[in-house]
Protein backbone atom coordinates (compact mmCIF):
# COMPACT_ATOMS: atom_id res chain seq x y z
CA UNK A 1 0.00 0.00 0.00
CA UNK A 2 1.09 3.51 -0.79
CA UNK A 3 0.52 5.85 2.15
CA UNK A 4 1.19 9.56 2.56
CA UNK A 5 1.21 11.23 5.96
CA UNK A 6 1.06 15.01 6.38
CA UNK A 7 2.76 16.27 9.52
CA UNK A 8 3.24 19.69 11.06
CA UNK A 9 5.90 20.85 13.45
CA UNK A 10 4.27 22.81 16.28
CA UNK A 11 5.33 24.42 19.54
CA UNK A 12 4.22 22.36 22.52
CA UNK A 13 1.25 24.58 23.41
CA UNK A 14 0.85 22.89 26.78
CA UNK A 15 4.16 24.46 27.79
CA UNK A 16 3.39 27.99 26.64
CA UNK A 17 3.05 30.49 29.46
CA UNK A 18 1.66 33.99 29.49
CA UNK A 19 3.76 37.02 30.37
CA UNK A 20 1.24 38.86 32.54
CA UNK A 21 3.16 42.13 32.39
CA UNK A 22 3.78 42.35 28.66
CA UNK A 23 0.49 40.61 27.81
CA UNK A 24 2.19 38.28 25.34
CA UNK A 25 2.91 34.59 25.02
CA UNK A 26 6.30 33.40 26.17
CA UNK A 27 7.42 31.27 23.24
CA UNK A 28 11.15 31.23 23.94
CA UNK A 29 12.41 27.91 25.11
CA UNK A 30 9.21 26.11 24.16
CA UNK A 31 10.17 22.87 22.43
CA UNK A 32 9.00 22.02 18.90
CA UNK A 33 7.24 18.69 18.49
CA UNK A 34 5.39 16.76 15.81
CA UNK A 35 1.76 17.76 16.20
CA UNK A 36 0.40 14.94 18.43
CA UNK A 37 -2.52 14.10 16.13
CA UNK A 38 -0.09 13.86 13.18
CA UNK A 39 2.07 11.52 15.26
CA UNK A 40 -1.01 9.30 15.70
CA UNK A 41 -1.57 9.45 11.93
CA UNK A 42 2.00 8.22 11.40
CA UNK A 43 1.42 5.48 13.96
CA UNK A 44 -1.64 4.29 12.01
CA UNK A 45 0.52 4.13 8.85
CA UNK A 46 3.20 2.21 10.74
CA UNK A 47 0.62 -0.26 12.01
CA UNK A 48 -0.62 -0.91 8.48
CA UNK A 49 3.01 -1.46 7.49
CA UNK A 50 3.53 -3.87 10.44
CA UNK A 51 0.85 -6.09 8.90
CA UNK A 52 1.85 -5.62 5.26
CA UNK A 53 5.56 -5.19 4.63
CA UNK A 54 4.76 -4.17 1.07
CA UNK A 55 3.77 -0.73 2.31
CA UNK A 56 5.51 2.51 1.49
CA UNK A 57 5.12 5.51 3.79
CA UNK A 58 5.91 8.99 2.52
CA UNK A 59 5.86 11.89 4.96
CA UNK A 60 5.56 15.55 3.99
CA UNK A 61 5.66 18.70 6.05
CA UNK A 62 5.24 22.33 5.05
CA UNK A 63 7.27 24.75 7.09
CA UNK A 64 10.64 26.40 7.55
CA UNK A 65 13.95 24.54 7.33
CA UNK A 66 13.75 23.59 11.05
CA UNK A 67 10.75 21.38 10.25
CA UNK A 68 13.26 18.89 8.82
CA UNK A 69 13.76 17.85 12.42
CA UNK A 70 10.15 16.64 12.58
CA UNK A 71 10.63 14.78 9.30
CA UNK A 72 13.81 13.10 10.56
CA UNK A 73 11.95 11.99 13.62
CA UNK A 74 9.17 10.59 11.37
CA UNK A 75 11.80 8.65 9.42
CA UNK A 76 13.20 7.21 12.63
CA UNK A 77 9.69 6.01 13.52
CA UNK A 78 9.30 4.08 10.27
CA UNK A 79 8.53 6.41 7.34
CA UNK A 80 10.33 5.40 4.12
CA UNK A 81 10.81 8.83 2.63
CA UNK A 82 10.26 12.43 3.64
CA UNK A 83 9.92 15.75 1.85
CA UNK A 84 9.98 19.28 3.19
CA UNK A 85 7.62 21.66 1.36
CA UNK A 86 9.26 25.02 1.82
CA UNK A 87 9.58 28.34 0.06
CA UNK A 88 9.73 31.93 1.29
CA UNK A 89 6.65 32.66 -0.81
CA UNK A 90 4.61 30.13 1.19
CA UNK A 91 4.83 32.31 4.29
CA UNK A 92 1.60 33.78 5.62
CA UNK A 93 -0.57 31.15 3.92
CA UNK A 94 -3.95 30.57 5.58
CA UNK A 95 -5.57 27.13 5.58
CA UNK A 96 -6.92 27.45 2.02
CA UNK A 97 -3.53 28.47 0.61
CA UNK A 98 -1.75 25.85 2.72
CA UNK A 99 -4.04 23.07 1.54
CA UNK A 100 -3.54 24.24 -2.06
CA UNK A 101 0.26 24.07 -1.69
CA UNK A 102 0.06 20.63 -0.04
CA UNK A 103 -2.36 19.29 -2.68
CA UNK A 104 -0.14 20.49 -5.53
CA UNK A 105 2.89 18.95 -3.76
CA UNK A 106 1.04 15.65 -3.44
CA UNK A 107 0.19 15.75 -7.16
CA UNK A 108 3.86 16.42 -7.88
CA UNK A 109 4.93 13.47 -5.72
CA UNK A 110 2.44 11.18 -7.42
CA UNK A 111 4.46 11.50 -10.62
CA UNK A 112 7.39 9.71 -8.98
CA UNK A 113 5.69 7.76 -6.19
CA UNK A 114 2.41 6.75 -7.81
CA UNK A 115 -1.05 7.62 -6.56
CA UNK A 116 -1.54 7.33 -2.81
CA UNK A 117 -4.04 4.73 -1.57
CA UNK A 118 -4.35 6.51 1.73
CA UNK A 119 -3.56 10.05 2.84
CA UNK A 120 -3.47 10.60 6.60
CA UNK A 121 -3.55 13.87 8.53
CA UNK A 122 -4.04 14.62 12.21
CA UNK A 123 -7.53 15.89 12.98
CA UNK A 124 -6.10 19.29 13.81
CA UNK A 125 -2.84 20.99 14.76
CA UNK A 126 -2.54 21.99 18.41
CA UNK A 127 -1.25 25.47 17.52
CA UNK A 128 -3.84 26.58 14.97
CA UNK A 129 -6.61 24.19 16.05
CA UNK A 130 -8.52 24.75 12.79
CA UNK A 131 -9.01 21.13 11.59
CA UNK A 132 -9.44 22.56 8.08
CA UNK A 133 -6.40 21.56 6.09
CA UNK A 134 -7.21 17.82 5.89
CA UNK A 135 -10.71 18.17 4.39
CA UNK A 136 -9.47 20.97 2.11
CA UNK A 137 -6.72 18.74 0.69
CA UNK A 138 -9.30 15.97 0.17
CA UNK A 139 -11.49 18.38 -1.80
CA UNK A 140 -8.58 19.60 -3.93
CA UNK A 141 -7.55 16.04 -4.78
CA UNK A 142 -11.16 14.88 -5.19
CA UNK A 143 -10.58 12.17 -2.57
CA UNK A 144 -13.38 11.05 -0.23
CA UNK A 145 -12.68 12.24 3.32
CA UNK A 146 -13.34 10.67 6.68
CA UNK A 147 -12.64 12.85 9.71
CA UNK A 148 -12.13 11.91 13.39
CA UNK A 149 -10.92 8.36 12.60
CA UNK A 150 -10.10 6.17 15.61
CA UNK A 151 -9.58 2.72 14.06
CA UNK A 152 -8.55 1.53 10.61
CA UNK A 153 -8.84 -2.03 9.29
CA UNK A 154 -7.48 -2.79 5.85
CA UNK A 155 -9.75 -4.97 3.70
CA UNK A 156 -9.02 -6.14 0.14
CA UNK A 157 -9.66 -2.91 -1.76
CA UNK A 158 -11.10 -0.78 0.97
CA UNK A 159 -10.79 0.35 4.56
CA UNK A 160 -13.22 -0.33 7.35
CA UNK A 161 -12.96 2.49 9.83
CA UNK A 162 -14.42 3.63 13.10
CA UNK A 163 -15.00 7.37 13.39
CA UNK A 164 -16.16 9.54 16.25
CA UNK A 165 -19.22 11.74 15.94
CA UNK A 166 -20.78 14.14 18.44
CA UNK A 167 -23.36 11.54 19.37
CA UNK A 168 -21.29 8.35 19.34
CA UNK A 169 -19.44 6.63 16.54
CA UNK A 170 -19.87 5.17 13.08
CA UNK A 171 -18.42 2.18 11.23
CA UNK A 172 -17.80 3.09 7.60
CA UNK A 173 -16.28 1.49 4.54
CA UNK A 174 -14.35 3.52 2.04
CA UNK A 175 -12.39 2.38 -1.06
CA UNK A 176 -8.65 2.99 -1.41
CA UNK A 177 -7.63 6.48 -2.50
CA UNK A 178 -9.16 8.44 0.33
CA UNK A 179 -8.06 10.90 3.00
CA UNK A 180 -8.58 10.42 6.72
CA UNK A 181 -8.00 12.76 9.65
CA UNK A 182 -6.96 11.01 12.83
CA UNK A 183 -8.09 11.55 16.41
CA UNK A 184 -6.50 10.08 19.50
CA UNK A 185 -6.54 6.27 19.21
CA UNK A 186 -6.70 3.76 22.07
CA UNK A 187 -3.09 2.64 21.57
CA UNK A 188 0.21 4.32 22.43
CA UNK A 189 2.87 5.64 20.11
CA UNK A 190 6.02 3.62 19.40
CA UNK A 191 9.52 4.79 20.21
CA UNK A 192 12.28 4.84 17.60
CA UNK A 193 15.07 2.27 17.91
CA UNK A 194 18.65 3.50 18.10
CA UNK A 195 19.35 1.84 14.75
CA UNK A 196 16.44 3.65 13.10
CA UNK A 197 17.50 6.94 14.67
CA UNK A 198 21.01 6.58 13.19
CA UNK A 199 19.59 5.65 9.80
CA UNK A 200 17.14 8.56 9.81
CA UNK A 201 19.90 11.03 10.62
CA UNK A 202 21.78 9.94 7.52
CA UNK A 203 18.75 10.16 5.23
CA UNK A 204 18.76 13.29 3.11
CA UNK A 205 15.45 15.11 3.14
CA UNK A 206 14.65 16.70 -0.18
CA UNK A 207 13.10 20.17 -0.14
CA UNK A 208 10.36 20.91 -2.64
CA UNK A 209 10.28 24.63 -3.37
CA UNK A 210 8.57 26.70 -6.06
CA UNK A 211 11.30 25.91 -8.60
CA UNK A 212 10.40 22.22 -8.33
CA UNK A 213 6.67 22.67 -7.77
CA UNK A 214 5.97 24.25 -11.15
CA UNK A 215 2.29 23.30 -10.84
CA UNK A 216 1.73 25.96 -8.16
CA UNK A 217 0.06 29.22 -9.23
CA UNK A 218 1.60 31.89 -6.97
CA UNK A 219 -1.67 33.88 -7.02
CA UNK A 220 -3.11 31.36 -4.57
CA UNK A 221 -0.31 31.16 -2.00
CA UNK A 222 1.21 33.20 0.80
CA UNK A 223 -0.36 36.25 2.42
CA UNK A 224 -1.55 37.56 -0.95
CA UNK A 225 -3.25 34.32 -1.93
CA UNK A 226 -4.98 33.83 1.41
CA UNK A 227 -8.63 34.92 1.67
CA UNK A 228 -8.46 35.24 5.47
CA UNK A 229 -6.19 37.71 7.28
CA UNK A 230 -5.34 38.06 10.94
CA UNK A 231 -6.60 41.48 12.02
CA UNK A 232 -5.37 41.33 15.60
CA UNK A 233 -4.28 38.89 18.29
CA UNK A 234 -4.42 39.28 22.04
CA UNK A 235 -3.52 37.18 25.03
CA UNK A 236 -6.32 35.35 26.72
CA UNK A 237 -5.78 36.41 30.31
CA UNK A 238 -7.87 35.04 33.07
CA UNK A 239 -7.27 36.28 36.57
CA UNK A 240 -9.77 36.19 39.40
CA UNK A 241 -9.73 36.97 43.07
CA UNK A 242 -10.91 33.83 44.79
CA UNK A 243 -12.31 33.20 48.24
CA UNK A 244 -10.80 30.26 50.10
CA UNK A 245 -13.08 27.97 52.05
CA UNK A 246 -11.36 26.09 54.83
CA UNK A 247 -12.34 23.76 57.60
CA UNK A 248 -13.40 20.16 58.11
CA UNK A 249 -15.09 18.41 55.18
CA UNK A 250 -18.40 18.95 56.94
CA UNK A 251 -17.78 22.67 57.49
CA UNK A 252 -16.72 23.07 53.87
CA UNK A 253 -19.83 21.20 52.70
CA UNK A 254 -22.05 23.51 54.79
CA UNK A 255 -20.36 26.61 53.33
CA UNK A 256 -20.68 25.22 49.80
CA UNK A 257 -24.32 24.43 50.31
CA UNK A 258 -24.99 28.06 51.25
CA UNK A 259 -23.20 29.31 48.13
CA UNK A 260 -25.04 26.92 45.83
CA UNK A 261 -28.40 27.63 47.42
CA UNK A 262 -28.17 31.38 46.75
CA UNK B 1 -37.28 44.85 0.50
CA UNK B 2 -35.09 44.82 -2.55
CA UNK B 3 -34.16 41.71 -4.39
CA UNK B 4 -30.46 42.27 -3.77
CA UNK B 5 -30.71 42.36 -0.02
CA UNK B 6 -27.61 40.70 1.38
CA UNK B 7 -28.07 37.45 3.20
CA UNK B 8 -26.43 35.87 6.22
CA UNK B 9 -26.98 32.13 6.12
CA UNK B 10 -27.16 29.93 9.19
CA UNK B 11 -26.81 26.18 8.81
CA UNK B 12 -29.38 24.35 10.94
CA UNK B 13 -27.91 21.00 11.89
CA UNK B 14 -30.64 18.41 12.54
CA UNK B 15 -30.98 15.09 14.27
CA UNK B 16 -31.86 11.97 12.28
CA UNK B 17 -35.51 12.58 13.15
CA UNK B 18 -35.39 16.02 11.52
CA UNK B 19 -35.47 18.04 14.75
CA UNK B 20 -33.01 20.95 14.97
CA UNK B 21 -30.01 20.82 17.30
CA UNK B 22 -29.45 23.77 19.65
CA UNK B 23 -26.36 25.04 17.85
CA UNK B 24 -28.24 26.22 14.74
CA UNK B 25 -30.82 28.03 16.87
CA UNK B 26 -28.08 29.71 18.91
CA UNK B 27 -26.44 30.99 15.71
CA UNK B 28 -29.78 32.15 14.35
CA UNK B 29 -30.37 34.30 17.42
CA UNK B 30 -26.86 35.78 17.33
CA UNK B 31 -27.10 36.42 13.58
CA UNK B 32 -30.31 38.36 14.19
CA UNK B 33 -28.62 40.42 16.90
CA UNK B 34 -25.54 41.41 14.92
CA UNK B 35 -27.50 42.25 11.75
CA UNK B 36 -30.05 44.40 13.57
CA UNK B 37 -28.78 47.77 12.36
CA UNK B 38 -27.75 46.42 8.96
CA UNK B 39 -29.68 45.71 5.82
CA UNK B 40 -29.01 41.98 6.00
CA UNK B 41 -31.52 39.15 5.93
CA UNK B 42 -30.97 36.12 8.20
CA UNK B 43 -31.69 32.86 6.36
CA UNK B 44 -31.86 29.36 7.82
CA UNK B 45 -30.48 26.56 5.65
CA UNK B 46 -31.81 23.10 6.46
CA UNK B 47 -30.64 19.88 4.85
CA UNK B 48 -32.15 16.66 6.15
CA UNK B 49 -35.07 14.28 6.16
CA UNK B 50 -38.47 14.88 7.78
CA UNK B 51 -37.58 18.53 8.31
CA UNK B 52 -40.85 20.20 7.25
CA UNK B 53 -41.79 20.96 10.88
CA UNK B 54 -38.32 22.34 11.47
CA UNK B 55 -38.69 24.83 8.59
CA UNK B 56 -41.56 26.47 10.53
CA UNK B 57 -39.82 26.12 13.87
CA UNK B 58 -36.77 28.12 12.76
CA UNK B 59 -39.00 31.00 11.72
CA UNK B 60 -40.38 31.09 15.27
CA UNK B 61 -36.71 31.11 16.32
CA UNK B 62 -36.10 34.33 14.28
CA UNK B 63 -35.15 33.19 10.74
CA UNK B 64 -36.60 35.60 8.18
CA UNK B 65 -36.34 33.08 5.38
CA UNK B 66 -35.71 29.36 5.10
CA UNK B 67 -34.21 27.36 2.26
CA UNK B 68 -34.41 23.63 2.70
CA UNK B 69 -33.76 20.33 0.96
CA UNK B 70 -35.77 17.42 2.29
CA UNK B 71 -34.50 14.04 1.12
CA UNK B 72 -33.96 10.63 2.68
CA UNK B 73 -30.34 10.64 1.47
CA UNK B 74 -29.76 13.56 3.85
CA UNK B 75 -31.14 11.77 6.90
CA UNK B 76 -27.68 10.82 8.17
CA UNK B 77 -24.90 13.31 7.50
CA UNK B 78 -22.49 12.31 4.76
CA UNK B 79 -19.85 14.66 3.46
CA UNK B 80 -20.41 14.43 -0.29
CA UNK B 81 -24.22 14.76 -0.30
CA UNK B 82 -24.18 17.68 2.13
CA UNK B 83 -21.27 19.56 0.54
CA UNK B 84 -22.61 19.18 -3.02
CA UNK B 85 -26.14 20.21 -2.12
CA UNK B 86 -25.01 23.11 0.07
CA UNK B 87 -22.57 24.25 -2.63
CA UNK B 88 -25.36 24.27 -5.17
CA UNK B 89 -27.55 26.47 -2.97
CA UNK B 90 -24.70 28.92 -2.47
CA UNK B 91 -24.06 29.12 -6.21
CA UNK B 92 -27.77 29.83 -6.83
CA UNK B 93 -28.29 32.45 -4.13
CA UNK B 94 -24.85 34.03 -3.47
CA UNK B 95 -25.06 34.67 0.27
CA UNK B 96 -22.63 37.14 1.78
CA UNK B 97 -21.93 35.20 4.99
CA UNK B 98 -22.36 31.60 6.15
CA UNK B 99 -22.40 30.54 9.82
CA UNK B 100 -21.99 26.85 10.62
CA UNK B 101 -21.77 25.18 14.03
CA UNK B 102 -18.30 23.93 14.97
CA UNK B 103 -19.70 20.46 15.63
CA UNK B 104 -18.15 17.28 14.25
CA UNK B 105 -20.51 17.65 11.26
CA UNK B 106 -19.80 21.35 10.79
CA UNK B 107 -16.06 20.88 11.02
CA UNK B 108 -16.22 18.07 8.46
CA UNK B 109 -18.44 19.93 5.99
CA UNK B 110 -17.32 23.58 6.22
CA UNK B 111 -13.66 23.19 5.14
CA UNK B 112 -14.54 21.00 2.16
CA UNK B 113 -17.22 23.50 1.17
CA UNK B 114 -14.86 26.46 1.50
CA UNK B 115 -12.24 24.69 -0.63
CA UNK B 116 -14.85 24.04 -3.33
CA UNK B 117 -15.91 27.71 -3.18
CA UNK B 118 -12.28 28.86 -2.91
CA UNK B 119 -13.21 31.23 -0.12
CA UNK B 120 -12.06 31.98 3.43
CA UNK B 121 -13.20 29.99 6.43
CA UNK B 122 -12.46 30.75 10.09
CA UNK B 123 -12.67 27.81 12.48
CA UNK B 124 -14.17 27.47 15.91
CA UNK B 125 -15.15 31.07 16.63
CA UNK B 126 -16.36 32.28 20.01
CA UNK B 127 -17.45 35.76 18.91
CA UNK B 128 -18.75 37.31 15.70
CA UNK B 129 -19.35 40.97 14.89
CA UNK B 130 -19.77 43.05 11.76
CA UNK B 131 -17.10 45.67 11.03
CA UNK B 132 -18.53 49.14 11.31
CA UNK B 133 -17.80 50.49 7.86
CA UNK B 134 -17.93 47.32 5.82
CA UNK B 135 -19.80 44.07 5.58
CA UNK B 136 -16.80 42.09 6.85
CA UNK B 137 -17.38 39.81 9.78
CA UNK B 138 -14.74 39.99 12.49
CA UNK B 139 -14.32 36.36 13.53
CA UNK B 140 -12.76 35.93 17.00
CA UNK B 141 -11.30 32.54 17.87
CA UNK B 142 -9.01 30.99 20.48
CA UNK B 143 -5.75 29.62 19.12
CA UNK B 144 -2.45 28.24 20.51
CA UNK B 145 -4.37 25.85 22.73
CA UNK B 146 -6.52 28.68 24.04
CA UNK B 147 -3.59 30.88 25.08
CA UNK B 148 -4.14 33.43 22.34
CA UNK B 149 -7.25 35.03 20.83
CA UNK B 150 -7.15 35.94 17.13
CA UNK B 151 -9.45 38.21 15.15
CA UNK B 152 -9.76 37.09 11.54
CA UNK B 153 -11.32 38.87 8.58
CA UNK B 154 -12.08 37.70 5.05
CA UNK B 155 -11.73 40.86 2.99
CA UNK B 156 -12.44 40.06 -0.64
CA UNK B 157 -13.82 36.58 -1.05
CA UNK B 158 -17.53 35.91 -0.65
CA UNK B 159 -19.24 34.17 0.94
CA UNK B 160 -17.22 34.70 4.10
CA UNK B 161 -17.53 31.60 6.23
CA UNK B 162 -16.98 30.57 9.82
CA UNK B 163 -17.67 27.70 12.17
CA UNK B 164 -18.84 28.77 15.62
CA UNK B 165 -18.65 26.83 18.86
CA UNK B 166 -21.75 25.44 20.49
CA UNK B 167 -22.93 27.02 23.72
CA UNK B 168 -21.35 30.42 23.18
CA UNK B 169 -24.66 32.08 22.32
CA UNK B 170 -28.15 31.62 23.69
CA UNK B 171 -31.06 30.58 21.47
CA UNK B 172 -34.08 32.85 21.15
CA UNK B 173 -37.40 32.44 22.90
CA UNK B 174 -39.84 31.12 20.29
CA UNK B 175 -42.30 33.65 18.92
CA UNK B 176 -45.17 31.88 17.19
CA UNK B 177 -46.39 35.00 15.44
CA UNK B 178 -43.15 35.34 13.45
CA UNK B 179 -43.58 35.12 9.68
CA UNK B 180 -41.08 34.21 6.99
CA UNK B 181 -40.57 32.84 3.50
CA UNK B 182 -39.97 29.11 3.08
CA UNK B 183 -38.31 27.87 -0.10
CA UNK B 184 -37.81 24.26 -1.05
CA UNK B 185 -34.77 23.44 -3.20
CA UNK B 186 -34.19 20.24 -5.15
CA UNK B 187 -31.90 17.49 -4.00
CA UNK B 188 -28.95 16.70 -6.24
CA UNK B 189 -27.87 13.10 -6.41
CA UNK B 190 -24.22 12.59 -5.52
CA UNK B 191 -21.72 9.79 -5.89
CA UNK B 192 -21.02 8.84 -2.30
CA UNK B 193 -18.08 6.44 -2.09
CA UNK B 194 -18.30 6.07 1.68
CA UNK B 195 -20.65 3.37 2.91
CA UNK B 196 -22.16 3.56 6.40
CA UNK B 197 -22.10 0.08 7.92
CA UNK B 198 -23.28 0.79 11.41
CA UNK B 199 -23.94 3.70 13.71
CA UNK B 200 -23.75 3.71 17.49
CA UNK B 201 -25.37 6.59 19.30
CA UNK B 202 -24.74 7.33 22.94
CA UNK B 203 -28.08 9.04 23.16
CA UNK B 204 -30.23 9.15 20.09
CA UNK B 205 -32.02 12.35 19.12
CA UNK B 206 -31.26 14.22 22.29
CA UNK B 207 -28.52 16.38 23.60
CA UNK B 208 -27.04 16.55 26.99
CA UNK B 209 -27.96 20.11 27.55
CA UNK B 210 -24.61 21.17 28.95
CA UNK B 211 -24.83 24.47 27.10
CA UNK B 212 -28.10 25.38 28.77
CA UNK B 213 -27.48 23.91 32.21
CA UNK B 214 -27.83 26.22 35.24
CA UNK B 215 -25.46 24.12 37.33
CA UNK B 216 -22.68 21.89 36.02
CA UNK B 217 -20.81 19.42 38.17
CA UNK B 218 -17.62 18.62 36.30
CA UNK B 219 -15.10 15.85 36.89
CA UNK B 220 -11.33 15.92 36.43
CA UNK B 221 -8.74 13.17 36.90
CA UNK B 222 -8.91 13.79 40.66
CA UNK B 223 -12.00 11.60 40.70
CA UNK B 224 -9.59 8.75 40.08
CA UNK B 225 -11.95 5.83 39.35
CA UNK B 226 -15.52 4.67 38.77
CA UNK B 227 -16.24 5.23 42.45
CA UNK B 228 -15.31 8.88 41.98
CA UNK B 229 -17.49 9.05 38.88
CA UNK B 230 -20.45 7.72 40.88
CA UNK B 231 -19.87 10.34 43.53
CA UNK B 232 -19.81 13.20 41.04
CA UNK B 233 -22.87 11.80 39.25
CA UNK B 234 -24.76 11.58 42.52
CA UNK B 235 -23.91 15.17 43.37
CA UNK B 236 -25.06 16.29 39.90
CA UNK B 237 -28.31 14.41 40.27
CA UNK B 238 -28.99 15.83 43.76
CA UNK B 239 -28.40 19.35 42.46
CA UNK B 240 -30.40 18.77 39.26
CA UNK B 241 -27.20 19.65 37.49
CA UNK B 242 -25.59 18.43 34.24
CA UNK B 243 -22.44 16.35 34.29
CA UNK B 244 -19.29 17.77 32.71
CA UNK B 245 -15.80 16.32 32.32
CA UNK B 246 -12.26 17.30 31.45
CA UNK B 247 -10.54 15.77 28.42
CA UNK B 248 -8.28 13.66 30.62
CA UNK B 249 -11.28 11.95 32.21
CA UNK B 250 -12.89 11.35 28.81
CA UNK B 251 -9.63 9.97 27.42
CA UNK B 252 -9.47 7.54 30.35
CA UNK B 253 -12.93 6.28 29.32
CA UNK B 254 -14.40 7.15 32.71
CA UNK B 255 -17.07 9.48 31.29
CA UNK B 256 -18.32 9.59 27.68
CA UNK B 257 -17.14 12.25 25.28
CA UNK B 258 -20.45 14.12 24.98
CA UNK B 259 -19.76 15.47 28.47
CA UNK B 260 -16.39 16.96 27.55
CA UNK B 261 -15.89 20.66 28.26
CA UNK B 262 -13.04 22.70 26.84
CA UNK B 263 -11.13 23.53 23.67
CA UNK B 264 -12.00 20.22 21.97
CA UNK B 265 -15.32 19.80 23.80
CA UNK B 266 -18.18 22.10 24.63
CA UNK B 267 -18.24 25.70 25.78
CA UNK B 268 -20.47 26.34 28.75
CA UNK B 269 -21.40 29.24 30.98
CA UNK B 270 -23.73 28.06 33.74
CA UNK B 271 -24.68 30.00 36.86
CA UNK B 272 -22.58 27.61 38.94
CA UNK B 273 -19.69 25.44 37.77
CA UNK B 274 -18.37 22.95 40.30
CA UNK B 275 -14.96 21.64 39.25
CA UNK B 276 -14.20 18.40 41.10
CA UNK B 277 -10.59 17.31 40.87
CA UNK B 278 -9.95 19.32 37.70
CA UNK B 279 -6.43 20.70 37.55
CA UNK B 280 -7.41 23.30 34.96
CA UNK B 281 -5.37 23.08 31.79
CA UNK B 282 -5.89 26.20 29.66
CA UNK B 283 -7.74 24.01 27.14
CA UNK B 284 -10.33 23.27 29.82
CA UNK B 285 -10.50 26.82 31.15
CA UNK B 286 -11.43 28.33 27.76
CA UNK B 287 -14.54 26.14 27.76
CA UNK B 288 -15.94 27.24 31.12
CA UNK B 289 -14.27 30.45 32.28
CA UNK B 290 -17.37 32.57 31.60
CA UNK B 291 -19.43 30.66 34.18
CA UNK B 292 -20.99 33.04 36.73
CA UNK B 293 -19.68 31.28 39.84
CA UNK B 294 -16.83 28.82 39.74
CA UNK B 295 -16.30 26.50 42.68
CA UNK B 296 -13.11 24.44 42.50
CA UNK B 297 -12.22 21.52 44.74
CA UNK B 298 -8.73 20.12 44.31
CA UNK B 299 -6.15 18.53 46.58
CA UNK B 300 -3.30 20.43 44.89
CA UNK B 301 -3.32 24.01 46.15
CA UNK B 302 -1.31 25.17 43.13
CA UNK B 303 -3.78 23.74 40.61
CA UNK B 304 -4.32 26.32 37.81
CA UNK B 305 -8.10 25.94 38.14
CA UNK B 306 -7.86 28.10 41.28
CA UNK B 307 -6.68 31.07 39.20
CA UNK B 308 -10.19 31.47 37.81
CA UNK B 309 -12.18 30.09 40.74
CA UNK B 310 -14.51 32.29 42.78
CA UNK B 311 -14.37 29.76 45.61
CA UNK B 312 -11.23 27.79 46.29
CA UNK B 313 -11.34 24.59 48.28
CA UNK B 314 -8.12 22.71 48.86
CA UNK B 315 -9.17 19.26 49.96
CA UNK B 316 -10.16 15.72 49.19
CA UNK B 317 -13.23 15.36 47.00
CA UNK B 318 -13.83 11.90 48.45
CA UNK B 319 -14.38 13.54 51.83
CA UNK B 320 -16.10 16.77 50.83
CA UNK B 321 -18.56 15.60 48.16
CA UNK B 322 -20.24 12.92 50.33
CA UNK B 323 -20.75 15.56 53.04
CA UNK B 324 -22.22 17.93 50.51
CA UNK B 325 -24.56 15.25 49.16
CA UNK B 326 -25.71 14.53 52.74
CA UNK B 327 -26.34 18.19 53.38
CA UNK B 328 -28.45 18.53 50.21
CA UNK B 329 -30.43 15.39 51.04
CA UNK B 330 -31.10 16.66 54.55
CA UNK B 331 -32.30 20.03 53.28
CA UNK B 332 -34.77 18.29 50.98
CA UNK B 333 -36.32 16.51 53.94
CA UNK B 334 -36.97 19.77 55.77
Amino acid sequence: MNILVCIKQVPNTDKIKIDNEKHTLIREGVESIINPFDAYALEFANRIKDNDKNTNITVISMGPDQAKKALTSALSLGADNAFLISDKKFRGSDTLATSYILSQSIKHLEKTHGQFDLILCGKQAIDGDTAQVGPEIAENLNYPQITYVREIDVLKNSFRIKRETDEGYQILEVPFKCLMTITKPSFDLRFPSLKMKMKAKKTIIETLDLSLLSNIDTNYIGLKGSPTKVKKTYVNEIIKQSISINGSPKEIANELFKIIEK
Amino acid sequence: MTKDKQEMWVFIECFKNGKPKNIGLELLNEATKITKEKNIRVVAIILGNNIIETTKYVIYAKAEKVIYINNKNLEIYNTEAYVTNFYNLIKNYNPQTILIGATSIGRDMAPRLSARLKTGLTADCTKIEIEELSDNIIWTRPTFGGNLMAQIVCLENRPQMGTIRAGVFKKAELNFSNKGTIIEALYILTNNKIKLIEEFLDNENEEINLEEAKIIVSAGLGIKNTKGVQLVKELASELNASLGASRAVVDSNLISRIHQIGQTGKTVSPKIYIACGISGAIQHLVGMKTSDKIIAINSDEDAPIFSIADYKIVGDIFEIIPELINKIKLSKKD
